[in-house]
């Protein structure tokens, strides 16, 4: 392979100007860091850290670069079919885009989100001082980071996968895509797939097994709970994606046919497999949101949750559910009546459920004390926008009406109506929520809330054109159009619309900007008055989380400890047991990395070495005494004065 | 300010329906028995939506203007709510109605638009073959023994069949006035019926994204009187060249055509592949696979797959 052919797409101008863009703001970063000789700290403080607090902050961090990534995406995307027959973006550039951009908006922002607020609140939720597996917490980072990071290279080396996020075979097939471009989605996704398996297995174990003493199930936080239920369907569902990609690199790399046309291959079952993973995915990244909800509504309505039982029960049928309705996807592939006519059932039931979380969160508000913070602002706009999504839903769900909304930008218009308010709102809740216990400061209140009205209205004028546009014909996936469609005013409103949205989300930037700068400092663990104990430790919580592990007698337990004026934390400070922090994930990470993209360019002398290298990583692991250490005693209540000191 | 969080998505809807102008939405403006049927499914669930819709906004409403911080006095404090039973049956019963009156809609409707249209009297559906291939669509009139490409020619007041079928990637075959969509996909064949009650030009495309020349993957079906109808295919038949083999795999390959017409179909060098149904039964499925023919499968053979990729 020359590297001509390597490099190729940065022969195009939109291409050579995001290479630079990407080259010009790393190194601006590296030099960053380089001049205010931060690397040993940062490798030190956070590469290295196995505290769930840090790891949840980079989680974060590389979410909202990539939300912007993502964020450009669909900004072209929208400029590009703003007028018709329009030149800015061409037939495979286009496609491109909207690949990266599905690919990126699910694995490599709404995730990372929904993991990284996971790490930062389930522990201090629980009353733990860490998760299960704090270092295998850290290697799932830090192979999330790769898959991201290989995605991210495509576009300047070898060239982006353009067979939509979700990649139908034969067209994802060597046949019709030939070229290493597909191979990136195969292993970015294989590899940050890994990772968040590990997550799943990580906090499924930790929610079970770490909870504080008298925290029995129905005391559990809501977001816990939703997280718990979270992250069994990870378990569960994140094998088939890996097998699926396994059967795709095979079919790509190595002449087999398991999704090919003849030999007894089918295409459709990569559809079938794709959707076994995809649709619980959607849960995946819905269900936290619904969690965090919950904690937010409760918090600033001063009330507790309103039926908290149907609350778990609704959540586990939904999990149940979403593994039940994977054909709604293709019911145009042609089954009968009565498998499209399950399906339907099954996919509309999920309403139910779903309706009875909506009514308890309207609920929980009655006799309460609203107060509009921006965090609750995000939750009450979740409740109209995210119902249009759920009704749109139930429509779609439909198989024969179906026949007419498929592949449409009606289609479109729902998801994005689910997953923005749904999971992009309730991630923007949680992150203005939790922020406060991350750093020791609130963001800014009135950037906040003006951030948000940007987001709402430039949401819907994006978004709600492309219902009447779905109806009119309008197919998903085209990159141009002619004039006499008539999709031109819509599609003109729908980019101003992403404008809007694209300012609303800049706003966040500057926000972090001024709130670093201006806001004033907490000096109490518990800005909002909140009701779960993240809020009984101080801010920024310590290493050790808890310096006293919290007993629990019943649900919101902080919340009634502050009104009968008990203290949570009563007792003798002894030395804590703490994990210590390993390099090992970083690199060996670093070494899967350059493995996988090796094998994206079917390089195997070099994968060979590389792969040797993994499993001598794993082998010192798995022969390594690894014991961790103790916080003494007296350091303990020395932090503990400090913390109090500077309240 | 909180009641524009209600009235954004309304303001929203109405700008955007103003912009779209008078013109009836495609979907919504049914030509024939099959898209009205989906028409007709799709207005009612727009209304049983747009009432939970106004349940859930009146709800919230209620909430917002009476449970303000603002408007509960400094020193109020909520009271302590688990929950309230009867209510947690109301709101999970009436869904659970509405979702199985639905649900028998949808079977109904779904069933209706699988089987041939009624009310056509005896007349026997025509059948064409919809074939796909990188970028373009293929009509195939077995009866008649003329093909066309990017555009068909159906007669009013008929049933018609649609086989569907694929030389490469998915496609999905769409005339939202006429039917809604079905894959035609390389391994097996998917049927559509529909029928055109007027006359007209049908815009149709496939709507399942297949690569670089996708957007242009459109085709007209153009519904005239069957007297019409078969004035138009005693001219193909007598003034249109036969489509040879070659010709044929030139037309394959991956391009954007514009309308061509045979006097003859691809169907005889190259046939369709088996029907879905008869493929899910696995002994016929594996026995054509090892190639061994029984009498009624030689026309849907899958081998002959491995040549149509040649």
């Amino acid at each position: 392979m020359t590297l001509e052919i390597l490099f190729s797409p940065l022969k195009e101008p939109l291409i050579l100007g995001t290479a630079i863009g990407i080259l010009v703001g790393g190194i601006a970063m590296i030099a960053g860091i380089t001049y205010f000789k931060k690397w040993t700290w940062l490798y030190k403080n956070y590469f290295t850290s196995v505290d769930h607090k840090k790891i949840g902050i980079m989680y974060i961090f590389v979410a909202l670069i990539m939300l912007f990534k993502g964020g450009i995406e669909a900004l072209l995307m929208r400029a590009q079919t703003a007028v018709p027959q329009n030149k800015i973006l061409d037939s495979n550039h286009y496609n491109e885009i909207f690949t990266t951009h599905g690919v990126l908006m699910i694995l490599f922002v709404a995730m990372p989100f929904v993991i990284g607020l996971m790490n930062v609140a389930i522990p201090l939720q629980i009353g733990a001082r860490d998760v299960a597996f704090p270092r295998l917490n850290l290697l799932s980072f830090w192979l999330f980071l790769v898959g991201c990071a290989l995605l991210n290279i495509s576009f300047i080396i070898g060239g982006s996968p353009n067979a939509g996020w979700t990649s139908y075979f034969p067209l994802a097939g060597i046949e019709f895509s030939p070229g290493i471009q597909n191979n990136y989605y195969a292993w970015s996704l294989q590899i940050a797939g890994i990772g968040t398996l590990a997550t799943g297995i990580n906090f499924v174990t930790t929610i079970i097994k770490m909870r504080a003493p008298g925290m029995t199930w129905m005391k559990i936080p809501m977001f816990t709970w939703s997280c718990l239920i979270t992250n069994v369907i990870i378990t569960f569902a994140f094998p088939v994606l890996t097998v699926a990609l396994v059967l795709m690199t095979l079919d790509r790399q190595f002449g087999t046919k398991f999704f090919a046309m003849t030999d007894g291959g089918m295409d459709m079952l990569w559809a079938n497999l794709f959707w076994v993973w995809g649709h619980p995915e959607v849960y995946i990244v819905i269900l936290p949101a619904f969690g965090i909800f919950s904690e937010v509504i409760a918090t600033f309505s001063r009330k507790n949750l309103f039926g908290y039982g149907s609350m778990v029960a609704s959540m586990v049928i939904i999990s149940l559910l979403s593994f039940m309705v994977w054909a709604h996807h293709f019911y145009t592939m042609g089954h009968g009546v009565l498998v499209n006519g399950v399906f339907s059932v099954t996919t509309m039931l999920i309403a139910v459920p779903t309706g009875v979380k909506m009514f308890n969160w309207l609920l929980t508000m009655r006799h309460g004390r609203i107060t509009f913070t921006t965090p609750m602002l995000y939750a009450l706009g979740f409740i109209p926008i995210f119902t249009i999504g759920g009704v749109t839903g139930v429509m779609l769900a439909m198989a024969s009406a179906d026949y007419q909304y498929h592949n449409t930008l009606f289609l479109v218009a729902h998801f994005h109506y689910v997953l923005i308010p749904g999971t992009v709102f309730g991630l923007l809740a949680g992150y203005h929520y939790w922020w406060p216990k991350m750093f020791n400061f609130r963001l800014n209140e009135k950037i906040g809330k003006v951030g948000f009205w940007m987001i709402v209205v430039g949401f819907n004028v994006t978004f709600f054109p492309m219902f009447i546009l779905g109806l009119n014909g309008a197919a998903r996936r085209m990159y141009t159009y002619s004039e006499s469609t008539g999709y031109a005013p819509l599609q003109m409103l729908s980019f101003i619309g992403a404008l809007v949205l694209v300012a609303g989300f800049a706003s966040l930037v500057y926000n972090i900007y001024y709130s670093i700068r201006y806001a004033p400092r907490e000096t109490n663990g518990d800005p909002w008055d909140a009701r779960s104990l993240e809020w009984a430790t101080h801010s920024p919580v310590p290493e050790y989380n808890f310096a006293i592990v919290p007993q629990v007698s019943q649900l919101d337990e902080f919340w009634y400890a502050k009104k009968e004026g008990r203290d949570l934390h009563a007792g003798k400070i002894e030395d804590i047991h703490m994990p210590n922090n390993s390099g090992a994930p970083l690199w060996m990470s670093v070494v899967m990395g350059l493995l996988t993209f090796f094998f994206i360019f079917n390089q195997f002398m070099i994968v060979i070495p590389l792969a040797v290298i993994t499993l001598l990583f794993m082998a010192y692991r798995s022969f390594e005494i690894d014991e961790g250490h103790h916080i003494h005693a007296h350091e303990v209540e020395e932090t503990e004065r400090r913390m109090r000191g500077d309240r | 300010m909180r009641k524009k969080l209600l009235t954004m998505p309304i303001v929203a809807a109405l700008l955007a329906i103003v912009l779209s102008g008078c013109e009836p939405l495609m979907v919504l403006n049914p030509k024939g028995p099959n898209a009205e049927t989906l028409s007709n499914t799709i207005i009612l669930s727009i209304i049983t939506m747009a009432v939970i819709l106004l349940v859930v906004y009146l709800l919230l409403f209620f909430m917002l203007k009476n449970y303000r911080a603002s408007k509960m006095g400094a020193d109020y404090e909520p009271p302590h709510e688990a929950g309230n039973h009867k209510l947690e049956i109301i709101w999970t019963v009436i869904p659970i109605l509405i979702v199985s009156f639905l649900s028998v809609v949808t079977i109904y409707t779904t069933d209706k638009v699988e089987k041939k249209p009624e009310g056509y009297g005896n007349k026997e559906a025509l059948v064409i073959y919809a074939s796909s291939s990188e970028w373009k669509w293929h009509f195939s009139y077995p009866e008649e023994g003329i093909e066309t490409v990017n555009y068909a020619m159906i007669p009013t007041d008929r049933p018609i069949e649609f086989r569907l079928y694929s030389f490469g990637t998915i496609a999905s075959f769409w005339v939202p006035q006429l039917a809604g969509q079905k894959y035609a996909m390389a391994d097996m064949l998917t049927t559509i019926h529909l029928a055109a009650d007027h006359e007209g030009d049908y815009w149709g495309r496939n709507s399942n994204f297949n690569g670089e020349g996708f957007a242009d993957q459109e085709f007209t079906v153009t519904a005239t009187k069957q007297k019409d109808f078969d004035s138009w295919v005693k001219d193909v038949k007598a003034s249109e060249p036969a489509l040879t083999e070659k010709e044929f795999d030139k037309l394959l390959k991956p391009s954007v055509v514009g309308r061509s017409s045979y006097s003859s179909t691809h169907l005889s060098f190259s046939p369709a592949p088996m029907d879905h149904k008869d493929m899910m039964k696995a002994d016929k499925y594996t026995e054509s696979k090892k190639g061994s023919k029984t009498s009624d499968q030689t026309e849907h053979d899958m081998d002959d797959m491995d040549e149509m990729d040649k």
